[in-house]
């Protein structure tokens, strides 16, 4: 049996970030887990730029990204397996895994931090009628074919679903030669980043229909068309709003869904809401000593939150090992209203830094007010020109402020107009 | 070459006959038009072996029925195909309902299902605490089970291959020429000539059997549509459990499946396209409904898929098997409809015997009825996994990470004797993208195995044959 202090599961951004936090804060002995044949996880694909904005202050594509912390890892000499894919993580933190060269690798590991990142929602889980026909993919999918294998998996395309990879693949296929002949997002508003939106759609005369949605699929063999339709406020297609668009691809970027089956099996506690685990401020989950990270806690809008949040992980992890954790009393949080959810769920009272929360709004608003209250007492009141569900937002309880908490409490959140 | 048998279509029924007619000294051909075996009925259908009270008493179905249930462990069994005997309900919602239970009981009886027994609300409940509340009794036949249509028709193919059947894919028979002693079986381009012909042809037997001149079979397509939910759910229910039947079939029914999910329908509407399977939002709304009446905590979150298949319906309601009347070397397995694969070994056994008796054949000694166990990495000990890879390294790379599918299981499944040659063929004999993510992520890999494996490029690579290539040209 192989023994490290710490194990990551996943060697995308988070992972990666995680674990040279950890090595900065004195550990040793990590190991990065990674399922694909190099690290940088899906950043490998993304070969757009707009990543890095906020933690280098410059415009990377996801490679170069990727490529910053490939590079930190191999210097400080981290090690990792590739194509190695973990299996199970048992409750006494060993760590199940396979690859070709070592077989079965059983890992005995003091700390375990989850970095699996997600992966998009399928067709079948929107229940759209019609044809089982070749040219039905997810925009994850399609970027993948274009960008790493070469090949174009479509000549005429809708794409379903204004989140980020799919407008990004609007762009990347027109680009290609391919005509995208619309984007249908079913919610009255985009799920994307607005300079998707403009970069993406705008400056190539791609029509976005808002309150629309893919009411049924044509085609025996392959796609030949899709059928759209408006909806009403219950997402429901109105009669008469019906329209045949011809078509020989089907693009769907309808969601993301963190991957958590090793975290489920393991039995941590998780959010219905993330769909990742809940955890405190230094990320760590239900299960002492499992920590968890970027995507696969909760989907993020941009990597460069990732980065950070990871590195919190790896912090914590890293502190764990040491024995000098936080141990203690902790506070519960809550989205209220708009605010569907908030990570960290819980805060140690007596926390060593700032907090910072990270949450996200289910409808868009303009000229808001975020307010943070404990136990109904308003504590924290910040404006906002705008809000929307595609981007994340955060703000920071000061430690002193939590020193005075009870674990009783609760700390939410909510927006005002 | 002559072969002695060629048999039309490999369903469920056209592979086990294909099986079954292995065990004689027989040459036979196993002719598809698809691009895989189990493309037509057999893969999407409910998956039930049922315990034979449905079909009226005397009819084929209720004999074929009953005697193919009762084979089809042991069919199971030598294939290495999964059989889980899980019994079957049918939950009665109302007084006028439970009296069909009766009806149902004493049909089942005469037809000699055994073990049939009419339980209590009380009873009921306690065996499956998630059924509605509302119901007022069950008809529990234990004798009913779970078995994969596809999976079946696969093994049982492969099992015919291993004892000589040949295999013809894309091969669309459009004209069939009798010369006084031999078939000759034409797609327009090729020919195959034999002796006896099996019409398994499935929605499509009546055009085949009206090729030699039978005009008798009329088969009306009625379409079933189903969804298929998360495996978190696949423990709702503990039976496949009906609601009582209508004239139309059986109902809607919510059941597990051998894999441990959830399956939920089917629909029943006559149509005229015999290739449409496309799915309707009304018709998935109607499955959803029904099966929220059997089982009230349902939801669409669960769904990770739909899909629709075509039932053979006859106007005579019953399955006609043997000689045409055109032609007696020319035998028809027409209007196989449920309880067709419960029958299905039935079915098989019944042909081989017409054709085995008629021809003067014995069962040939040489006949091996035991088809290998596939490798089934997700279900295998980690001391099982570490000696696998050990001997051959390429099961430990994981490609399906939602099934545990290994790239070692996929190049089974192309190289085996009847073998994948496109991605929904993968899927159906390894799981590969059949999980939550829907080959989101394995997809593209899996299409990348199949071109090294099978020697052409990526973009040649289809979904399900035919004109459903996965991609186009190179990029710019």
């Amino acid at each position: 049996m192989l023994s490290y202090d710490i194990v990551i599961v996943g060697g995308g951004p988070a992972g990666m970030a995680a674990a040279l936090k950890a090595r900065e804060c004195g550990i040793d002995s990590i190991l990065i887990i990674e399922r694909a044949e190099s690290l940088g996880g899906i950043l490998e694909q993304c070969i757009h730029t707009g990543f890095g904005l906020q933690y280098f202050g410059e415009e990377l594509s996801g490679p170069e990204y990727a490529d910053r912390f490939i590079k930190q890892v191999n210097e400080q000499g981290i090690e990792f397996k590739l194509d190695t894919m973990a299996l199970e993580i048992t409750d006494d933190n060993v760590v199940y895994a396979v690859n070709k060269q070592d077989g079965l690798l059983e890992i005995k590991a003091k700390a375990v931090i989850l970095a699996m990142g997600c992966r998009e929602r399928p067709r079948g889980a929107l229940n759209i009628a019609g044809t089982r026909a070749s040219g039905i993919l997810s925009a994850g999918t399609a970027q993948k074919y274009v960008n790493i294998d070469g090949y174009m998996p479509g000549k005429k395309v809708v794409i379903l679903g204004s989140g980020d990879i799919g407008l990004i693949m609007a762009r990347r296929m027109t680009l290609e030669g391919a005509k995208v002949e619309c984007v249908c997002e079913v919610m009255p508003y985009s799920s994307g980043l607005t300079r998707n939106i403009v970069q993406c759609l705008d400056d190539f005369g791609i029509p976005l229909y808002l309150s629309c949605t893919v009411i049924d699929i044509h085609g025996k063999d392959r796609v030949t068309g899709v059928t759209i339709a408006n909806v009403d406020e219950n997402r429901r297609p109105i009669p008469g709003t019906e329209r045949y668009i011809e078509c020989d691809t089907l693009l769907l970027s309808v969601g993301l869904i963190p991957e958590n089956e090793l975290t489920r099996a393991v039995g941590i506690e998780l959010d219905p809401v993330t769909s990742g685990a809940i955890v405190d401020e230094m990320r760590e989950t239900s299960k002492e000593g499992v920590f968890a990270c970027g995507n696969v806690l909760h989907v993020h809008d941009l990597v460069d939150f990732v980065t950070l949040e990871s590195q919190t992980a790896g912090e914590g992890a890293a502190a764990y090992v040491q024995g000098k954790k936080t141990k203690g009393d902790r506070i519960a949080t809550k989205g209220v209203g708009a605010v569907r959810y908030i990570v960290p769920q819980k805060i140690n009272l007596n926390a060593n830094d700032d907090v910072k929360l990270f949450f996200r709004v289910g409808s868009a608003f303009k000229n808001a007010t975020v307010k943070v209250k404990y136990n109904g007492e308003e504590i924290i009141s910040r404006k906002r020109p705008r809000l929307a569900p595609g981007e994340m937002e955060n703000v920071i309880i000061k430690k002193d402020m939590l020193s005075s908490f009870s674990k009783d409490g609760v700390i939410e959140i909510s927006v005002e107009v | 070459m002559i072969y002695d048998v060629a048999v039309i279509g490999a369903g469920v029924v056209g592979a086990l006959t294909a099986r079954e007619l292995s065990r004689y000294d027989l040459k036979v051909a196993l002719i598809e038009k698809r691009n895989d075996v189990a493309m037509g009925t057999t893969k999407a259908n409910s998956a039930i072996v049922h315990a034979g009270f449905d079909a009226v008493n005397g009819t084929l179905k209720a004999k074929l029925n009953v005697r193919g249930t009762a084979l089809m462990p042991q069919v199971c069994s030598e294939l290495h195909v999964p059989f889980k005997g899980i019994g079957s309900l049918v939950v009665a919602f109302s007084d006028e309902e439970l009296k069909t239970l009766d009806v149902l009981y004493e049909r089942g009886v005469k037809n000699g299902v055994e073990g049939l027994e009419i339980i209590s609300a009380e009873k009921l409940k306690e065996l499956e605490p998630n059924v509605n509340p509302d119901a007022k009794g069950a008809l529990l036949a234990p004798s009913a089970g779970i078995v994969c249509p596809y999976e079946l028709t696969i093994a049982a193919a492969e099992n015919a291959a291993a004892n000589g059947t040949e295999f013809f894919r894309n091969f669309a028979v459009t004209s069939i020429d009798y010369d006084g002693e031999a078939f000759t079986v034409s797609d327009g381009k090729d020919r195959i000539k034999a002796s006896y012909i099996v019409n398994a042809a499935g929605v499509n037997c009546d055009e085949i059997a009206a090729l030699i001149g039978d005009d008798s079979l009329k088969v009306i397509a009625r379409k079933g549509e189903y969804m298929l939910c998360d495996k978190t759910v696949g423990g709702l229910v503990n039976h496949v459990i009906f609601q009582c039947p209508n004239p139309m079939g059986k109902g809607v029914l919510v059941t597990p499946t051998v894999d441990g999910n959830l399956l939920l329908g089917p629909t029943a509407k006559d149509i005229e396209d015999k290739e449409n399977i496309d799915t309707t939002a009304d018709s998935l709304a109607y499955v959803l409904e029904k099966a929220r009446k059997t089982a009230p905590s349902i939801t669409t979150r669960e769904v990770i898929t739909s899909f629709a298949g075509l039932r053979a319906h006859l106007e005579s309601d019953d399955f006609i098997i043997g000689r045409s009347e055109k032609n007696d070397k020319f035998i028809n397995a027409a209007g196989i409809e449920s309880p067709g694969l419960s029958a299905a070994p039935a079915i098989a056994e019944m042909i081989a015997g017409i054709i085995a008796s008629d021809a003067g054949k014995e069962p040939s000694e040489g006949f091996d009825p035991v088809r290998p166990e596939p490798v089934r990495f997700r279900h295998m000990t980690n001391e099982e996994r570490a000696k696998l890879i050990a001997e051959n390294p390429s099961y430990g790379r994981i490609v399906c990470r939602c099934e545990t599918i290994t790239e070692g299981e996929i190049l089974d499944a192309i190289k085996s004797p009847v073998g994948a040659r496109d991605v929904d063929g993968v899927k159906r004999r390894t799981r590969a993208g059949m999980g939550r993510c829907q080959g989101g992520f394995c997809g593209s890999k899996v299409v990348e195995l199949l071109a090294k494996e099978l020697g052409v490029e990526i973009n040649e690579i289809t979904k399900f044959g035919g004109d459903s290539k996965i991609l186009y040209d190179r990029t710019k």
